[in-house]
């Protein structure tokens, strides 16, 4: 196929991923906000919010305050911001547009439909907390519907290969970030361990990624910080979780050197991502240091994705 | 201006046979039963995402071309009159580019001032000399036909070099059959979805010799902000093809290739839906970011067929088309089958003193102009409108032909007031491939939405129905 193609494929549901994840962290951060002061500290969710986005200096650019109404504003519906849920739509349906012949009319439909609903939001910007909320879970249903149409429809050739990519790449780069803006909350020595605060928040983290239930069916305990670190970075189960996306990127990669009779660099550095964390136990990341294992794995993972734009993509 | 004649009623109350069950069937559906199915395909098409751009509109980036759920309808006796003439048309077009190129027997003939062809901006001298596979130029045709009674159609413009619309055709008829089952029922309407498949082998079968025997056939598009870029995905996805743009394709040893996930991949022919300007900076415009450096010297070299062919806005230029029924009888010893509208050429002096004095009454075009861009028409402007344009017309006469207006035949459409007349035309598309020359049953007809209108572009308002061509 087309590398543009291609190209287009894999930004495509990387945006519609980061879309998602936006929207999620969003929900995650009201939802602790709502909290009263005594259950969550001082500390500034919003600030946190952008951080996990990583959007947090840019936004200083355009305001004063990170407080909830510039905060949603940022990441929902700017124009300046480009990773803001609006821009990562509209991105997704340019990219639409420029593959049309390779998506199946199930996908098309779900970018085309969301966008042209999503106008009218963006035109005057929801009204209230109820219509914000409903803005949301638009947003995490038409990833769902995406996702959903493209494993039904799609021909499971490369075109939907470096789709998957796409996901999954960037779906370990917003969990690991998250990972990163929160790592202090799950170190295991932190003084205050079980107290509210930090119960509600690693609810949060949960949550973010979708995972409140999860953690109960893998682990039938009580919350406990480690465990939160072990579900998202070494349980293949999770979906969101570091190793669950690099054993798919593994796959794919694998599924596409086999379609082209040839592995390259991208099959070589995604295996190596993926054994450092089939081999890793919690106890050594947290001696070895919690945040210096994802600050190492979110460059790895931008990396990978430079080597498939490199062997692929142009 | 008299009345039009009317497709479905002719000149009178007389109605035509082709269009007696759809007159029953109207009468039989409640009106908003009609506005309901109305609704559902406006719905339906944006669904798609059929949209195309209007340049110069920004509050409109993209928007629909209004569909007229109430289908034109032609006879069978009527299309086999109307098939034939497009065939001789386009053959006549074809054998005069080739001859334009290479021995220029229309120009010692005297036929044609030698001027209108070498002064011409859209004449191609890199062309001169160039064979092409099977003379073909004009592979894809879209010639836009008007009629003003029942016995004539007249040819108002030949689009030789990228016609658009053919998706419409083809989208028109598949949302009128999802929503008007019923109605196709009861008439046996010539299908036209066989039209990716005829383009496609025409264009295979112009493959260069050098092509494997599987040659491999691409569309090229400007990208998606060009207003046709719609149809370019839809055609490419219907011919199970590459959409290509110029950054995909790079040349070496004269030879194209696509860049894909795989490497590089040979291309045999183009269907390229980018103008001549903008196919290779080295060639034509320096500035042209959308096309291939080094195309037109592996086109030279014969290792890559362009369709349509480099150099064919000769043929369907305007002050050219006043020529066509000599051109016509020049190459085919025949008498065209299809009309010309009478054309006045502003470059001749008499013809220029005559259109300066009856400004009001003509329809005044640009030789170069498309679209519906920039032109005059005379019963409709200001006299404001009309004196700026006189000036214009004083200053550079060469730049303008003029036209009577036409009384374009109307069509029953939905209003806001109900069923009413409104203006028509048809553009029907012509494929000439290697063996012989096609043409799916059907075309798009271009309705003018706004009453009493005669412009049916689709940048001005213009709308399109469903074109039916009945069996026997």
């Amino acid at each position: 196929m087309l590398s543009r193609t291609a190209e287009n494929l894999f930004w495509l549901a990387r945006y519609v991923e980061r879309a998602e994840y936006l929207a999620r962290t969003i929900d995650a951060t009201l939802r602790v906000t709502a909290l009263p002061a005594a259950y969550v500290g001082k500390t500034n969710e919003w600030d946190s919010a952008l951080l996990t986005a990583g959007v947090g200096a840019a936004f200083y650019d355009h305001y004063e305050e990170a407080n909830e109404r510039n905060v949603i504003e940022y990441l929902s519906f700017s124009d300046e911001n480009p990773a803001s849920i609006k821009n990562c739509i509209e991105a997704a349906r340019l990219n639409s547009r420029s593959v049309r012949t390779a998506l199946t009319s199930e996908m098309w439909d779900t970018i085309n439909s969301a966008w042209i609903e999503l106008q009218a939001v963006w035109n005057k910007g929801p009204a209230n907390r109820e219509e914000l909320a409903k803005f949301l879970r638009f947003v995490q249903e038409t990833s769902l519907r995406f996702d959903g149409s493209a494993y039904r429809t799609m021909l499971r050739n490369d075109a939907y290969w470096f789709s998957r990519l796409g996901v999954h790449l960037e779906r370990a780069d917003n969990t690991a970030r998250i990972l990163d803006v929160k790592y202090h909350m799950l170190l295991p020595e932190e003084e205050h361990v079980g107290g509210p605060l930090d119960y509600y928040q690693w609810t949060s983290i949960l949550r973010s990624v979708s995972a409140t239930t999860a953690y109960h069916w893998v682990y039938r305990e009580t919350l406990k910080p480690w465990l939160i670190a072990d579900l998202l970075i070494l349980n293949d189960t999770l979906p969101r979780s570091l190793a669950s996306c690099y054993s798919n990127l593994v796959r794919n990669l694998d599924q596409i050197g086999v379609a082209y009779g040839r592995q390259g660099a991208s099959q070589r550095h995604a295996r190596g991502i993926r054994n450092r964390l089939e081999h890793s136990h919690m106890d050594d990341i947290f001696q070895h240091g919690v945040h210096e294992f994802i600050q190492e794995f979110i460059a790895d993972n931008s990396r990978l994705g430079e080597i498939i734009t490199k062997q692929y993509l142009i | 201006m008299a009345v039009a004649f009317d497709e479905m009623n002719g000149l009178g109350e007389d109605l035509r046979p082709a269009y007696q069950e759809l007159s029953r069937w109207l009468k039989e559906t409640p009106p908003d039963a009609l506005e309901y199915r109305r609704q559902e395909a406006e719905l339906l098409f944006r669904r798609i995402g059929i949209t195309f751009a209007v340049y110069g509109d920004s509050e409109a980036q993209e928007r629909l071309i209004p569909f007229d759920v109430i289908p034109r309808i032609m006879s069978a006796t009527e299309w086999t009159l109307l098939e034939k003439g497009l065939k001789q048309r386009v053959l006549a077009l074809n054998m005069f580019l080739k001859d334009i190129y290479h021995g220029r027997d229309i120009l010692r003939a005297n036929i044609i001032p030698e001027d209108l062809i070498f002064q011409n901006p859209v004449f191609r001298p890199e062309m001169n000399g160039q064979d092409v596979p099977h003379d073909i130029y004009v592979h894809i045709a879209g010639i836009d036909i008007i009629r003003t009674d029942p016995d004539n159609f007249i040819v108002l413009e030949d689009n030789a070099r990228t016609p658009s619309g053919v998706s419409y055709m083809l989208e028109n008829r598949e949302i009128m059959m999802r929503l008007f089952p019923d109605l196709f029922a009861r008439h046996r309407v010539a299908p036209v979805e066989r039209y990716p498949d005829e383009l496609l082998s025409a264009l295979r079968s112009v493959a260069p010799h050098s092509a494997s025997a599987e040659p491999t056939v691409a569309l090229m598009t400007p990208g998606v902000y060009n207003s046709a870029y719609y149809e370019h995905s839809f055609l490419a996805d219907k011919l199970g093809i590459e959409l290509v743009e110029g950054r995909d394709l790079i040349v070496k040893n004269d030879e194209v290739f696509m860049r894909t996930t795989e490497g590089l991949k040979r291309v045999d022919v183009i269907y390229r839906r980018v103008d001549d300007d903008f196919l290779d900076p080295l060639t034509f415009r320096p500035d042209s970011a959308l096309g291939v450096p080094g195309l037109m010297s592996a086109y030279a070299a014969g290792n890559i067929t362009l369709a349509n062919a480099v150099g064919t806005g000769i043929a369907d230029d305007k002050a050219i088309y006043s020529y066509m029924p000599d051109i016509v009888k020049f190459y085919l010893s025949e008498e065209p089958i299809l009309k010309n509208v009478q054309t006045w050429r502003c470059r001749e002096p008499q013809d220029l003193s005559y259109v300066l004095d009856n400004l009001a009454d003509l329809v005044v075009k640009e030789v170069h102009g498309s679209g519906g861009y920039g032109m005059l028409i005379g019963p409709a402007a200001t006299k404001a409108t009309i004196e700026a344009f006189r000036d214009k017309l004083k200053r550079e006469p060469e730049g303008f032909i003029a036209q009577p207006t036409l009384a374009l035949s109307t069509c029953p459409t939905c209003t806001d007031k109900g069923l009413a007349p409104r203006h028509v035309d048809l553009r029907p598309f012509v494929l000439t491939g290697s063996s012989h020359t096609t043409i799916v049953p059907g075309g798009l007809t271009r309705v003018a939405l706004k009453e009493g209108s005669l412009v049916v572009n689709s940048s001005q308002g213009g709308g399109t129905k469903d074109t039916w061509i009945l069996s026997e």
